[in-house]
């Protein structure tokens, strides 16, 4: 589905990710777990098409995707629940939804889409009116996943969805997420909470200094004492 | 009667500038301060077509659509680029280019202007009650092509790109398309506004549309309320009218428009009639009970 080679990326001088290579599988949930500074937020970016690597390749179901503008790259159906702004703030939960479903054009269609993601979200669907910055923060990660499946995407990518939640919340968020997985939604997890994460990915990869340097499955991962000592807190 | 007729035409006029600048800046969240050099490059072009090239009217009236158009489509190319505040400072500068050039150069008039610029006749009526007619029709318009851009798909994802260009990105947006887009729709109404106004006042000089007619522009919106249709609306009528019927502000309305701008700001920074301005939080109050169907309304 995913396939990444041996990306470089620099912000100036500074070389932010060196030589990083993995791949996504069809029917399969990914996280890419790391501390702050270790380059989670470039990798995303790079993904999603906001930087450009300096070298390597991106390929997305076989077609390369490296210097695809960001716009093309949701068509394919890469969908991304992104980190900060993650709602339209000023627009309300239906018109976030009917934005997210922005690479389908049949009206019936979008509704459809929506008419599903408030079955699967109800707390959605008691605000859909609302204008979504008047939601709480637990809300707008919902509607932001939400958005993202607008498309049915082949890869859902998430990036810190447990940044600024309450721990109940996070917990909450990660049941969605463990849903989406079982019933079969290709996805990325790029976070910082690797606890969480594990319990919902069959595989993962820890980045540190911009370098990928281990590489497991999830059950290896969490018994694994350098991730222990390094992100589960022992 | 005169008096009155041609205070109607220029409040038209104006209306319609404000809208044009509502598109780019209320939304699709590009502020621009040079909206008058679009409005100068519609003058000049519909002026100069009856002059150089004895075109009636209409074929200037449209030309100077295109061109101006064709103009924005150009000048949004730095919005792709830029941030907001260099944008800013971007849109000011072509502004005083767009001035420059018509200053300078012999063939747009230089500094004596343009003279002598026919204002059309319609039906045989020997006065300006058709053309003013006319201006009103052109107000509908870009009212209706207003109100349309924001019940579409375009007027949401111009909103989207407002909001957040990244996360409008992601769902699929082309952000410079639709960027580029708001440039060309909001010139070519302040273009076509030009031509209406180079025909009724029948002499146009590069002063007319200096720097500050961009921040009287700017002005109309923001004390209106941004991103409304109301707002523009009210807020160009309001600015326009009241220093022509009084005349002691009239001298002093730059320094008026100017104190607004910073009040607005201070203190409405949705304008007067925005979505969530004292305003129009007192009339729904007044006219809306239920908390729930509040929500409907700000949808």
């Amino acid at each position: 589905m995913l396939q990444v080679e041996n990306l470089d990326v620099h912000y100036g001088h500074i070389q932010a990710l060196r030589d990083v290579s993995f791949a996504v599988n069809d029917n399969e949930g990914v996280a890419v777990l790391g501390a702050n500074g270790a380059g989670k937020s470039t990798l995303i970016k790079t993904l999603i098409g906001w930087n450009t690597p300096s070298r390597g390749r991106i390929l997305f179901d076989g077609k390369d995707i490296t210097r695809l503008p960001i716009w093309d790259r949701a068509a394919l159906g890469l969908a991304v629940v992104p980190e900060s702004g993650r709602v339209f703030r000023d627009l309300t939960v239906t018109q976030n939804l009917e934005l997210g479903a922005y690479t389908e054009k049949h009206r019936a269609t979008i509704q459809q889409r929506a008419r599903e993601m408030f079955d699967l979200f109800p707390v959605l669907n008691e605000r859909k009116h609302q204008i979504a910055k008047t939601l709480s923060g637990g809300e707008q990660q919902m509607l932001a996943i939400a958005r993202a499946l607008m498309t049915r995407p082949k890869l859902l990518l998430i990036d810190e969805v447990s940044m600024g939640l309450m721990p109940i919340l996070v917990k909450r968020v990660f049941e969605v997420i463990g849903q989406l997985r079982a019933s079969g939604v290709t996805i990325l997890l790029v976070e910082q909470n690797a606890y969480e994460a594990l319990q919902v990915v069959e595989r993962g990869y820890v980045l540190e200094n911009g370098k990928i340097v281990l590489n497991d499955t999830a059950s290896e991962l969490t018994q694994n004492p350098r991730v222990k000592a390094a992100y589960l807190g022992g | 009667m005169d008096y009155f007729v041609s205070l109607a035409v220029f409040a038209g006029i104006w209306v319609v500038l404000a809208l044009s600048l509502n598109i780019l800046m209320g939304f699709a969240g590009q502020v621009s301060l040079g909206q008058a050099a679009f409005f100068a490059i519609g003058a000049y072009t519909s002026a100069l077509c009856a002059l150089k090239f004895d075109q009636p009217f209409f074929v200037g009236f449209f030309a100077a659509i295109l061109v101006t158009g064709f103009v924005g489509a150009f000048l949004g190319l730095p919005s792709l680029r830029v941030r907001h505040d260099f944008l800013v400072l971007a849109t000011m500068g072509v502004n005083f280019v767009v001035v420059a050039i018509f200053k300078y150069v012999d063939f747009f008039g230089g500094a004596l202007g343009l003279i002598d610029i026919p204002t059309p006749r319609f039906f045989g009526v020997n006065n300006d009650i058709p053309y003013l007619i006319l201006v009103w029709l052109y107000v509908g318009a870009a009212i209706l092509i207003s109100w349309y851009i924001s019940k579409t798909w375009t007027g949401l994802a111009l909103n989207a790109v407002r909001i957040n260009e990244e996360a409008a990105a992601a769902v699929g947006i082309s952000v410079p398309r639709f960027k580029i887009y708001a440039f060309i729709v909001s010139a070519a109404l302040a273009g076509g506004a030009g031509s209406l106004y180079a025909h009724y006042l029948k002499s146009l000089f590069p002063d007319n549309f200096n720097f500050i007619e961009s921040i009287v522009i700017l002005s109309m919106v923001v004390v209106g309320g941004v991103g409304t249709l109301r707002g523009p609306i009210i807020g160009a009528i309001i600015l326009r009218a009241l220093p022509e019927l009084l005349r002691e502000v009239h001298d002093y309305r730059f320094t008026l428009y100017g104190g607004l701008i910073v009040l607005m700001m201070l203190f409405q920074p949705m304008g007067l009639l925005g979505d969530d301005s004292t305003l129009m939080r007192g009339l729904r109050r007044l006219f809306v009970r239920k908390e729930k169907v509040d929500y409907e309304h700000a949808a």
